[in-house]
C-alpha cells in the first residue's frame, strides 16, 4: 500500500470522525445535562439533510441550504422537546427509549409521506468541488477537507461555549446539580430546550454536510445514530472531549479497517476469501474496539466512574 | 390484580378461538397472522425475562432472533442442497428436522447471549442500552457482509422443515406447534418469576446494593437471566424463519429489536401476558392501519407515544389495574 493512499484514507477517517462528532456532541450533551437517551437524534440528522436538499433545490444556494438545515433541525428539536421530551426527563430510560423510538417512526414515515421514497440529491457547490493538491503531491477532494474544517471549527466553538460563556456555565452546573441551579434562579426548562435545540442543530448540520456526499433519504439517520452511540460509549457519556476523541477513533478505525484488513488477510489467504473475511471483520471492527474499551474502562475513556 | 389471571386466560384462549374460527371459515391467512402473533409473542416473552424481571433494557435482542433464524436457514439450506455443513474434524450434515434445528438455535443464541451479556453487564443504565444496540448492529453488518449465506439477499428455504408426526405445511398444525411452545414458555416464565431465582433477580432490579449485602451476586443472576432470555428469543427466531421460509439480515436489524421491545411495553412490562397482548395488538394495528394507509407507521408511532406517556403499565395495566410495585 502506498503512503499517498494511506494518507488519503487517514483524511477520510478524520472527515468521517468529525461528522460523527457533530452527532455525538449533541447526544452526549443532552444525556449529560438532561439524563435523556434520545434515539430520535438520527431523525434530526435526516431533517437537516432534507431541509438542505429542499432549499438547495429551490434556491440553488449551498449556504442558504446549510442555514436551512440548522434552522429546521433546531426548530424540530425545540418542538419535540416542548411537546414530548420534557415529559420524559423524570422517567426511566426504558420509557425514553420507547417514546423516542415512536418519534423515529413518526418522523421517518412523515418524511416519506412529504418527499416520497426516492432519494434526493444535494449538489456540492462549484467553489467547493474538485480536488486540491496537498503538500507532498496528494490530491484530495476540497469538499471533504472543508467538512473537516467546519467540524473542527464547530468543535472549537462548542468547547468555547461550554468553557467561556454564561450559558456554558449554566450547562455545566445543570450537569452537576439541577435542583441547585434551579434554586439559584436559572430557568431550567428554557435551558433544557436550548440545549436540546443546540444538539439538534448540530445533528442537522451534519446531515446537510453528509447529504452532499451521499444521497438524502429516509432512514439515513439511524446507522449514523448508532455509530454516534458507539462514539459516546467509547468516549464516556456526558463528555464532549470524550465525544471528540471517540469520534476520531471510530472514524479512523472504520475507514482504515475497511482498507487495511482485506490487504492484511491477502498476505496469507486466497484473494477471494481474504476480501470476504477482511470486509466482514472490518464491518465489525468498531464494535470490537468498543468492546475492548469497555473491558478496560466500563464507563468510557473520559467518563465519570 | 384479580382481573389479570382472567384476562390472561381470555387472551390465551382467544388466540386459539380465532384460529379455530378461521379454520372453520377456511381463512388460512388469518391462521398465518395468528401464528405470527404466537411467534412474536414468544420473542417478547424472551425479552420480558431480561427486561421485565431483570430490568435489563436490551435494545439488541434482534441478535438472538436473527441467530435463531440463521440457525434454521443454514441447517435447512445445507440439507436442501445435500452439502455437508462441516466435513472436518467431524462430518456434520444439514437437517430439515425442527426439533434439531430448535436445539441448535437455542444453543447458539444462548452462547451468544452469554458472551454479549458477560461484556454488556459490566455496565448499566444507558451504557447497557447503547452497547446491546451496538452488538445488534455488529451482527447485522456481519450478516450483510458475509457472502456464504446469501449476504444482503438472505436465504430462501423451499419447503418448511418437518416435525415428526405432523404435517407442518398445514397452517393449523404449524400454528399448533408455535402455540404449544408459547404456552410452555409462558409457564416457564411464571414459574421463574416466582422461584428463588426470579425473586432474587427482581430484588437485584430494585436495589442491587441490598442484594449484594445479603450475599447474592447480581451480575451472575443477570447473566443467567440474559442468557435464558436469549435462548427463548432465539427459538422464536427459528420458528419465525420457518414461518416465512426465509431469513435475511433484517432479522438482525435494530428495528427488529425495537419492535420486540414494543410488544413487551405495549402489553405491559413484567406482566406474564404482556408480550402476547402486545404482539397481538401490534399485528392487528399493522393489519388494520396498513390497510388504511401506506404510512401506517405514523399512527403506530402515535399510539406508542400515547401508551408511553399516558398509559404506564401498558394495555394489561389499563384493563387489569396497576400492580402494586415496590420500586
Amino acid at each position: 500500500m502506498s503512503l499517498i493512499l494511506f494518507i488519503e484514507q487517514m483524511l477520510n477517517g478524520v472527515q468521517f470522525g468529525v461528522m460523527l462528532f457533530l452527532m455525538a456532541a449533541g447526544l452526549t450533551l443532552i444525556f449529560g445535562v438532561m439524563g435523556l437517551i434520545n434515539l430520535a437524534h438520527g431523525s434530526l440528522y435526516m431533517i437537516g439533510a432534507f431541509a438542505a436538499a429542499w432549499v438547495a433545490g429551490m434556491s440553488g444556494s449551498f449556504v442558504l441550504a446549510l442555514i436551512a438545515s440548522l434552522a429546521a433541525a433546531a426548530a424540530a428539536g425545540a418542538l419535540i422537546e416542548l411537546m414530548v421530551i420534557r415529559r420524559l426527563y423524570d422517567r426511566d430510560h426504558l420509557d425514553q427509549v420507547l417514546a423516542t423510538f415512536a418519534l423515529i417512526l413518526i418522523f421517518s414515515e412523515g418524511t416519506r409521506w412529504l418527499f416520497g421514497s426516492f432519494p434526493l440529491f444535494l449538489e456540492i457547490p462549484p467553489y467547493l468541488s474538485g480536488p486540491v493538491t496537498l503538500p507532498g503531491g496528494i490530491e484530495y477532494p476540497l469538499y471533504r477537507l472543508a467538512i473537516i474544517g467546519v467540524g473542527l471549527l464547530v468543535a472549537a466553538g462548542l468547547f468555547a461555549l461550554i468553557a467561556r460563556t454564561r450559558i456554558g456555565i449554566q450547562i455545566r452546573a445543570g450537569e452537576a446539580d439541577r435542583e441547585m441551579i434551579a434554586a439559584l434562579g436559572v430557568n431550567i426548562s428554557a435551558l433544557y430546550t436550548i440545549v436540546f435545540a443546540l444538539g439538534a442543530a448540530l445533528a442537522g448540520l451534519a446531515g446537510a454536510l453528509i447529504g452532499a456526499i451521499q444521497s438524502v433519504q429516509v432512514g439515513m439517520g439511524e446507522p449514523v445514530l448508532i455509530l454516534a452511540f458507539v462514539v459516546i460509549v467509547i468516549g464516556g457519556i456526558g463528555s464532549i472531549k470524550g465525544a471528540l476523541v471517540g469520534a476520531i477513533l471510530v472514524g479512523l478505525t472504520d475507514t482504515l479497517g475497511r482498507v487495511l484488513l482485506p490487504a492484511v488477510f491477502a498476505q496469507f489467504m486466497a484473494p477471494q476469501a481474504a476480501s470476504s473475511v477482511g470486509s466482514s471483520l472490518a464491518s465489525m471492527s468498531i464494535y470490537i474496539l468498543m468492546a475492548g474499551v469497555l473491558v478496560m474502562r466500563p464507563s468510557g475513556l473520559f467518563g465519570k466512574a | 390484580m384479580r382481573r389479570e389471571p382472567l384476562l390472561n386466560a381470555a387472551v390465551f384462549l382467544g388466540l386459539l378461538a380465532v384460529v379455530l374460527w378461521a379454520r372453520a371459515t377456511d381463512e388460512p391467512f388469518t391462521i398465518t397472522l395468528a401464528t405470527r402473533v404466537a411467534i412474536l409473542a414468544l420473542a417478547g416473552v424472551g425479552l420480558n425475562l431480561a427486561l421485565g424481571l431483570g430490568g435489563l433494557v436490551s435494545l439488541g435482542h434482534a441478535v438472538f432472533f436473527g441467530i435463531g433464524g440463521y440457525a434454521m436457514g443454514i441447517l435447512a439450506s445445507h440439507a436442501q442442497s445435500y452439502s455437508p455443513l462441516i466435513e472436518w474434524p467431524v462430518l456434520i450434515e444439514g437437517t430439515k428436522s425442527m426439533p434439531v434445528i430448535w436445539l441448535v438455535a437455542m444453543a447458539a443464541s444462548g452462547l451468544a447471549a452469554l458472551g454479549i451479556g458477560a461484556l454488556s453487564l459490566r455496565t448499566s443504565g444507558v451504557y447497557f442500552i447503547m452497547i446491546t444496540l451496538a452488538f445488534g448492529q455488529m451482527f447485522y453488518y456481519f450478516a450483510i457482509s458475509w457472502p456464504a449465506y446469501g449476504g444482503e439477499d438472505g436465504l430462501s428455504i423451499y419447503v418448511r422443515n418437518g416435525f415428526p408426526g405432523l404435517n407442518t405445511l398445514d397452517p393449523i398444525q404449524f400454528f399448533a406447534i408455535c402455540y404449544v411452545i408459547l404456552g410452555l414458555a409462558l409457564w416457564l416464565f411464571s414459574r421463574l418469576s416466582r422461584s428463588a431465582f426470579g425473586l432474587a433477580l427482581g430484588a437485584a432490579r430494585q436495589n442491587g446494593e441490598r442484594v449484594m449485602a445479603v450475599g447474592i451476586a447480581p451480575y451472575r443472576l443477570r447473566l443467567v437471566a440474559f442468557a435464558l432470555s436469549g435462548v427463548i428469543t432465539g427459538l422464536a427466531g427459528a420458528l419465525f424463519a420457518d414461518l416465512n421460509r426465509f431469513v435475511s439480515p433484517t432479522m438482525f436489524s435494530w428495528q427488529t429489536s425495537g419492535e420486540i421491545m414494543v410488544f413487551v411495553i405495549l402489553g405491559g412490562v413484567a406482566r406474564l401476558f404482556g408480550p402476547v397482548v402486545g404482539a397481538a395488538v401490534f399485528i392487528l394495528l399493522e393489519h388494520v392501519l396498513g390497510g388504511l394507509s401506506e404510512f401506517w407507521h405514523i399512527y403506530l408511532g402515535a399510539v406508542l407515544l400515547v401508551v408511553v406517556l399516558f398509559a404506564r403499565g401498558g394495555i394489561i395495566g389499563l384493563i387489569a389495574g396497576r400492580e402494586v410495585r415496590h420500586d
